[in-house]
Formats: structure tokens, C-alpha cells, sequence
């Protein structure tokens, strides 16, 4: 084996393991918050990525009119729930939150978008495009299922995935695409050739890992919605808003998801199902971190970016088999030391 | 034969569709895939709806079932009948293998592991030289019996609602045994169901390996109902829609499988010759649909289809009522009975730096009632814990009749002949109160899994139901005996447990607040009933906060507090034990 090769693919796999370990981020926020599995997580990803690549081409994405959809709902859903004591404040703000938000973004985005927008426009158009939509995903299919269990809630989660990936499909069609990169500054080290965009991976991945850090460690915020997850009723009984937590969380996942897919849609091309194996990877590395450690997550996705680099070069064949085989063992160890907690269930 | 009636006529409807002149031959076409489609659902009823375990990855045991057909009979020229046991001896083997891995883990990491391992396999199937890669393999032979070849869908028919019905047969048959009983508390959790000798973790490789077994069986008819197997509909996407089937038709219910498979295959063929009208060309809208219809479904009707239509029936299925004359041979007892039953020498549990029972140690005798009083969170359930092997002790011994159990599994000390109730109550809320105390026979039925799917365990299983009957006659409750156990008052449950432990035969029962909730009559009757069962040779421990009754009852007190034992004696001494008195009401200078 030459080193030469080995050192290509193992900044390959860091390249890509920072991606997953920004969704395993992800999802261990969002479990940890709200208890729901988030398996649309890849369509964060592929929305957020072809949303920018579509703008850079000078098209407005049908996700701008799919965000002022469910903003619709979302805000039928508000009504329905407060119909006993509809409020005029209460109503004005879900006017504001869930139609004159989306309606705002997508005005916007007709304004902006033209073949010369500049790259950090479309990066915060689409940004905003997929954080509307990771808000009203929540209040829509999520918040009233909050109480029930976490398998009601995968199902639902996986619900959600089959729908908006079939959105994608309508949005995206069945072509493939590749959006430009954020900064064309490259510099090489050795033999390695480092790019401005693979920089803009590490540096990202790091800066959410130690500001989520922080934020749960030492906010009252972050505790607040750690608190929700592990016990709503008496997260609310202390005046913590448990809808808002579970907002706050698919927020911030949303937003990571459209990141990591814009990080990587100049590096390979993304088709509108693309998401969900990526972000099935994420879910493997946080499955290693238990769900519940950030660091633990980081590092399992490094460990997972490096295994399909290495054997995408030795078995290029069964590269996705033996990135998903690597559940097993963990799930093998996690077993042994299960401990023997009673589950209430329904 | 009344119950069997329903299925009697399903049957004959079914046998009578193709016949029906001018049936469209595509109906008959959807009618397979429906009945393909219900035998995987049928086992994730087994599995999600009634086990509580979810997967996502049931197309890939019909992946298995399959390729193991398509393999040997194209390749190796076998036959599709000789096929058939080794396509459900590959699905099972492989449900052994992934289910040992994961069965024993909590909640969300078996759904999450069944998606991964259903891509893996799914590009496993797609990547692999003989099994044809992408292109699969084509030129599977048809089934033939003698000389009529099932070739076309009107025939094949045949084969897979003969199938479907068989298999709902048996589930249904399963389900109503003493293992259908396990299987059915599994979802509850697993220490009440432990408490009383059930393999937890056996049971649920169990109802995998039935799901992972029926799901083979629908991949080896679909494999020689298309005639070619290619690694399309094993892939992750088959695999939600099957648990999408589950659910929108009731995932508690087997009938609820076929219906959802009914809904769900007719719905996708409306859906996929209609929207391309309304949305243009693009193929896999329905995805869109079933997508939105899976959330809005859990969110207005979480049980599925069926129940709601099984509420609107106007009559009720007739229970049987058990025949209480047949006996279940007792428990065989020493000829001479020891004088100490139940030996605690110093036991001790820590959580961390808390010492919850603190080198705790006193005796239960032979026919004596004694009472373990305490604050609360003064170590009194732990110390039953601790008895009953649900929790693991720090230090000290325990032994009951001699032998040791210290650190034994629950289902180790039953045997022993020790039977508990529990704080929180523990039964299952769906199922009546007949077959919740039934649970507490397990370990005296001996009937398996296949035996019970064949009927061949009424002999055992009704001798089961006697005893059980018997024990909620004892307790006051026959007139309750066919509610579901959820419908019952809280007091009325705690006494549905006393049945259970009854139902062990024990020689030592271990009562967790058994009067909480009890009005005053009821506590008479209650403690009038434990005097009989001392009087007739049986021990009791008891915790309980109502001091009345407790000093009524009880030969002798321990008292707890803070994890350490400050009395022990007759009702007389406790009452006036000064340490018992600043314990309770704090000190009196």
C-alpha cells in the first residue's frame, strides 16, 4: 500500500466524515430535544444543496413555494389548536411566524435570484428556505405527536422522509446536480492538496461541535431543552415552552442539514435521493455516539468517513454494504452492555 | 367453531373471487400482491403491533426468501416445493443472526439497526455475481402440482391467499397459547412478564424469527409469481411501506395486515395511474401521498383501520369460559416445612454514593404474614427487587428454602416458589384478566411456540386457563374475569395481581402495596383472603402504608428506614418502638 494513497484517502474520509459528523450532530440534538429519530434529515441536506445549486443557476427552487405551503398548514394547524381561545395576538403571531415569514423568504428570493447573484446570497436564501421548512415540519407533523412514544415518532419521521423526498423529485427532477464552490483558494501540503472548500468543512464541523457544546453545557436555553426531552410534563410544569424547544431543535437541525449539503454539493453531484444515505451515515455515527454524546458522534463519523473511503478504493463494489455493516458491531457491543432499564411504554 | 366462522367465510369468498365471470384479470393481479404484501404485514403485527419491536427492514427477509428460491432453482435446477423450506430456513437463519444482535437492545436502536442492515442487504443483493447483481435473475419456474403449472396470476392465486389464510391461522393460534401470552406482554416492558419465569429476550427472537419466516415465505411466491427476482423490491423503500401497511390497518391485529395490504396496494395503484395526471410524468408521487397519509394517520387514528371497524360491529365475539374443574398439578413441597422460608443476611444496594438498603437483614417464616413498613424512600420496594433478582444486590445473601438466589434472574426465583405484585401495576391493558393471571401459570404450561400454532397445546392450555380462573374466582373478581385488564380501578388491578402471583403457586407471596387504592371493605376482604392463604401454608411479605391494616394483619414488622432496618416485631412492639415513632413522625425531643 502506498502511503501517498493511503494519506488521499484518509483526507477523504475526514472530508466526508466531517459531513457526517455535522448530521450525527444533528440528530443527536434532535433526538435528544424531542425524542423523534430524524430520518428526514437527508432531505434537509439534498433541499438545502440543490436549493443552492438551482439559485446559482438563477432559478428560484420550488422549495421557496414549498416552505410558504406548509406555512399554510402550519398556521390551519395553529388555528385548530387555539379555536376555543382564539387570541388576536395569538393569531397575529402565527400570521407573522408561519405566512408572513415563508411568503417574505419567497418574495425574497423571486427579488434575488438571477443568474449573478452572488454565492453568500444564495447560501442564505437557501438557508432560510430549509430553516422555514424544518419549522413547519415540526409544527406540522411532529408537535402533535410530541407525546407519544419514539417509535410512533420514527414511523412519522419516516413518513415525512417518503413525502418530502418525493418533493424533491418534483422539485429537483431525476437529473443530478452541482452547485459552485465557496472559495476556489487551494494550497497543497505534501502530496495532499487541500481546497478552500474542504477547509470550510473542518473549520465548520468544529465550530458547531464546540458552539452545541456550549450551548447544552452552559446555556439555560440548552438545558431547558434538555430538560424537555427527558421530561416534558415536568419541563413545563417549571414554565419551559416544550413546542418551543422542539422548534428550536428541528431549527438548528434543519439549518445544519442545508449547511452540510451545501458544503458538499460543489464536491460531488446530488441527486434529489441522495440525502437519505447520507444522512443514514450521520444516523450511523450517531448510533456509535448512543445518541446522546456530541464528541463521541464527531469521531464515529470520522471513523465512518474514513471506512467508505478505504473501501471505496478496495471494494468499490460493496462500499455502502460495509459502511451500513458497521451498525452491527456497535449494536453488538451497546447489547452486551445494555443495561436492563424498564421501558413504560404507551 | 363459532369463532372459526369469520375465517371460514373469508375463505370461501376469497376461493370464489376468480370464478366470478368477467373479473378483470388485473384485480386478480392486485388481489396477490395484496395477499404477498398481508404475509409480511401479518408478521410485523406479530412484531411491532403486538411485541413492540418496529422494523423497517422486513423487504429484506423477503429478499432472502426470494434469492434463495430464484438461486436454487434456476442454477441447481431444484424444485420450488424443496425450495420452499430452505427459503424459510434462510429468512430465519438470517432473523437469528441480525435478531440476536439487536432483540436485546431498547426501543429505537432495533428500528434504526433494521434500516441500515435493510440498505446493506439491499446493496449486498445488488452487488453479488450470482444473484444477477442489478438485473437479478430471471427464468424462475413456476409451481406445479403434478402437471398444472401455475403460470399465470389467476393461479398462482391460489397458492398465496392458501398462504395467507394458513398463516393467519396459525398467528391467530399463537397469540391465543400461553406463548402468545409472553409475546403479548413483551410491549409492556419485560420485568412483569420476567417476574414470572418469561425469556424475555427469547420471546422476542422468537416473534423476529416468525416475521423474518413469514416475510421469506411472501418473497418465495412472489419469486415464482413473477418469475425473476431482482434486489428493486427488497430495498429500504419496500421495507417502510410494509410497516405503512401495518399501521394503517391496525398494527394489533392480524386481520388488520391484510386490510392495510388491501388499503395500501389499491391506494398505491389509484394513486400511481392518477397523479401523473394532476402533477405531469413524474413517477413516485405516490410517495408524496403515502407519505403525508403515514403522519396524518398516526396523528388522527394511531391504532389502524380495523379496531375502528371492529368497534362498529354490532355484536361482540363470545368468549369461552374456562372449565375450572381441571387441575394443574401443585407445586411439590418439602414433606416437613422449614421453619425459615425466606433468609436475608446483610443485603445491600447501592446506586452510586446512595445506599438504598443498607445491610438489611431478617426471615419470613412458614405460614406467616410479615409486613415491611417504612417512610417512603426508606428501601422497602428495593428490598423486594432484591428478592425477586430484578435488580442486582451490592452485598449480603439471600436464600429462600436454603438455596442461595442472591443475584439470580427473576425468572430463577419464581421457580422457587417466590410470586410478587408490583408498586406500579404491571399488567397488560388489552388483555382481559383472564389471560393477564394466566401469565402467572407460565411456568407451570410446557407448550411451545409451534405447538400452540398448531392447537396441539389445548390439553395444557386449558388446564392454564382453569388455574387461572380459579385464582380470579379466589380474589373476588370472577365477575370481571372477561374485562380488559386497562378497564379495571386501580384497586380492582392491584387485586388482578394478587391473582397472577397466585397463579405461581408460590410459597411465599410478596404483596407491594396491595391495599392502596382498596376501599374499607375491600381491605377486609383483602386481608381476610391473605390469613386463608397463611392458614392454608402460605408465607407473605407485605409492604404497605395503611397502618390499620397492617397491624391487623401482620404476625411481624420490619421497619425500614433510610435503607437500614431500625424494629423488628409484633404489631404490640412497633406500635410502641420509640425509634419507629420518631422515624414516622419525626423527633419528640
Amino acid at each position: 500500500m502506498n502511503t501517498t494513497i493511503m494519506l488521499f484517502l484518509l483526507q477523504d474520509g475526514i472530508t466526508n466524515g466531517a459531513i457526517y459528523a455535522l448530521l450525527g450532530l444533528a440528530l443527536v440534538l434532535v433526538f435528544a430535544v424531542t425524542r423523534v429519530i430524524l430520518i428526514p434529515q437527508g432531505e434537509f441536506v439534498t433541499f438545502g444543496a440543490l436549493s443552492y445549486a438551482m439559485l446559482a443557476t438563477g432559478q428560484v427552487p420550488g422549495t421557496a413555494r414549498l416552505a410558504v405551503a406548509m406555512g399554510v398548514v402550519a398556521f390551519g394547524l395553529d388555528l385548530y389548536a387555539a379555536r376555543r381561545s382564539l387570541r388576536f395576538k395569538l393569531v397575529v403571531r402565527s400570521v407573522l411566524l408561519n405566512i408572513v415569514l415563508p411568503v417574505a423568504i419567497l418574495a425574497l428570493t423571486y427579488a434575488l435570484a438571477g443568474p449573478k447573484t452572488p454565492i453568500a446570497i444564495n447560501i442564505a436564501l437557501s438557508l432560510l428556505i430549509v430553516a422555514a421548512i424544518g419549522l413547519f415540519l415540526y409544527r406540522i407533523a411532529f408537535q402533535p405527536l410530541a407525546h407519544t412514544s419514539v417509535l410512533v415518532l420514527l414511523i412519522a419521521s419516516v413518513g415525512c422522509h417518503l413525502a418530502l423526498q418525493g418533493l424533491g423529485l418534483v422539485f429537483f427532477g431525476a437529473e443530478g446536480l452541482r452547485g459552485p464552490a465557496l472559495s476556489n483558494a487551494a494550497f497543497t501540503v505534501g502530496p495532499l492538496r487541500f481546497t478552500g472548500q474542504s477547509i470550510a468543512v473542518y473549520g465548520l464541523t468544529i465550530a458547531f461541535i464546540i458552539a452545541l457544546w456550549l450551548f447544552f453545557g452552559f446555556t439555560l436555553m440548552g438545558k431547558a431543552l434538555r430538560a424537555t426531552a427527558v421530561n416534558r410534563l415536568g419541563a413545563r410544569l417549571v414554565g419551559i415552552r416544550t413546542t418551543l424547544s422542539g422548534q428550536i431543535a428541528f431549527l438548528l437541525a434543519s439549518v445544519i442539514g442545508a449547511i452540510s449539503g451545501i458544503l458538499i454539493v460543489p464536491i460531488t453531484t446530488l441527486y434529489y435521493d441522495t440525502g437519505f444515505l447520507i444522512g443514514l451515515k450521520g444516523f450511523i455515527a450517531a448510533i456509535i455516539g448512543g445518541l446522546v454524546s456530541y464528541p463521541l458522534t464527531a469521531v464515529a463519523a470520522l471513523v465512518v468517513g474514513s471506512v467508505e473511503a478505504f473501501s471505496s478504493f478496495y471494494a468499490s463494489n460493496f462500499k455502502e454494504v460495509i459502511v451500513f455493516t458497521l451498525i452491527l458491531p456497535v449494536l453488538v457491543l451497546r447489547s452486551l452492555a445494555a443495561p436492563a432499564v424498564e421501558e413504560e411504554k404507551d | 367453531m363459532t369463532q372459526r366462522l369469520p375465517l371460514i367465510i373469508f375463505a370461501i369468498v376469497m376461493a370464489v373471487i376468480p370464478f366470478i365471470p368477467g373479473i378483470p384479470p388485473f384485480w386478480i393481479v392486485l388481489l396477490d400482491n395484496i395477499g404477498l404484501a398481508a404475509l409480511v404485514a401479518m408478521g410485523l403485527v406479530l412484531l411491532t403491533g403486538v411485541g413492540g419491536l418496529t422494523s423497517f427492514g422486513q423487504a429484506a427477509f423477503c429478499g432472502f426468501g426470494a434469492y434463495t428460491t430464484a438461486v436454487l432453482t434456476t442454477a441447481y435446477g431444484v424444485s420450488p416445493w424443496l425450495t420452499l423450506p430452505l427459503s424459510l430456513l434462510v429468512s430465519g437463519i438470517a432473523a437469528v443472526l441480525l435478531g440476536i444482535v439487536t432483540v436485546r437492545l431498547s426501543g429505537h436502536y432495533l428500528p434504526l439497526g433494521t434500516i441500515a442492515w435493510g440498505i446493506g442487504l439491499f446493496y449486498l443483493f445488488s452487488k453479488l455475481e450470482f444473484l444477477g447483481r442489478n438485473d437479478g435473475i430471471s427464468g424462475i419456474p413456476p409451481l406445479s402440482i403434478g402437471g398444472f403449472r401455475m403460470l399465470d396470476p389467476g393461479t398462482i392465486y391460489f397458492a398465496i391467499w392458501f398462504a395467507v389464510l394458513i398463516s393467519a391461522l396459525l398467528t391467530m393460534n399463537l397469540l391465543d397459547s400461553r406463548t402468545g401470552r409472553a409475546i403479548r406482554a413483551l410491549r409492556r416492558g419485560h420485568i412483569a412478564g420476567e417476574a414470572f419465569g418469561v425469556q424475555t429476550p427469547r420471546a422476542k427472537l422468537l416473534v423476529f424469527i416468525y416475521a423474518a419466516v413469514l416475510a421469506g415465505l411472501s418473497g418465495w411466491l412472489y419469486a415464482h409469481f413473477q418469475r425473476a427476482a431482482n434486489p428493486t423490491p427488497f430495498g429500504a423503500q419496500a421495507g417502510i411501506e410494509y410497516l405503512f401497511i401495518a399501521v394503517v390497518g391496525g398494527a394489533g391485529y392480524v386481520w388488520g395486515a391484510v386490510l392495510g395490504a388491501g388499503i395500501v396496494v389499491i391506494l398505491k395503484e389509484i394513486l400511481q395511474s392518477y397523479l401523473p395526471y394532476i402533477f405531469g410524468g413524474q413517477s413516485q408521487l405516490e410517495t408524496i401521498v403515502f407519505g403525508i397519509l403515514l403522519v396524518v394517520l398516526l396523528q388522527l387514528a394511531p391504532t389502524g383501520v380495523w379496531p375502528w371497524l371492529m368497534s362498529r360491529l354490532p355484536f361482540k365475539p363470545a368468549r369461552k369460559i374456562p372449565d375450572t374443574s381441571l387441575e394443574l398439578p401443585a407445586r411439590v413441597r418439602a414433606p416437613s416445612t422449614p421453619s425459615v422460608l425466606l433468609h436475608i443476611d446483610k443485603a445491600r444496594k447501592q446506586f452510586g454514593g446512595v445506599i438504598a438498603v443498607n445491610d438489611v437483614s431478617f426471615d419470613v417464616g412458614a405460614r406467616e404474614i410479615v409486613a415491611l413498613i417504612g417512610p417512603n424512600g426508606a428501601g422497602k420496594s428495593t428490598t423486594f427487587n432484591l428478592i425477586t433478582g430484578v435488580l442486582t444486590s451490592t452485598g449480603g445473601a439471600i436464600s429462600v428454602l436454603g438455596t442461595k438466589v442472591d443475584n439470580a434472574p427473576p425468572q430463577e426465583v419464581v421457580k422457587l416458589g417466590v410470586s410478587r405484585t408490583f408498586q406500579h401495576v404491571k399488567l397488560v391493558p388489552d388483555m382481559t384478566v383472564l389471560e393477564n393471571v394466566a401469565i402467572g401459570a407460565h411456568l407451570r404450561g410446557h407448550a411451545g411456540a409451534i405447538s400452540s400454532m398448531f392447537r396441539l397445546d389445548r390439553s395444557d392450555e386449558a388446564r392454564l386457563l382453569a388455574e387461572a380462573a380459579r385464582q380470579i374466582e379466589r380474589v373476588g373478581l370472577g365477575d370481571q374475569i372477561d374485562q380488559l385488564a386497562g378497564s379495571l380501578s386501580l384497586g380492582q388491578q392491584r387485586i388482578v395481581e394478587i391473582a397472577r402471583a397466585l397463579c405461581v403457586d408460590p410459597l411465599l407471596l410478596l404483596l407491594d402495596e396491595p391495599a392502596a387504592g382498596l376501599r374499607h371493605m375491600e381491605k377486609q376482604r383483602l386481608a381476610a383472603l391473605l390469613r386463608q392463604l397463611r392458614d392454608g401454608g402460605m408465607s407473605v411479605l407485605l409492604v404497605e402504608h395503611d397502618m390499620g391494616f397492617v397491624m391487623d394483619l401482620a404476625d411481624r414488622i420490619v421497619v425500614l428506614d433510610f435503607g437500614t432496618k431500625i424494629a423488628e416485631g409484633t404489631p404490640a412492639d412497633i406500635k410502641t418502638n420509640p425509634d419507629v415513632i420518631k422515624a414516622y413522625l419525626g423527633a419528640t425531643t
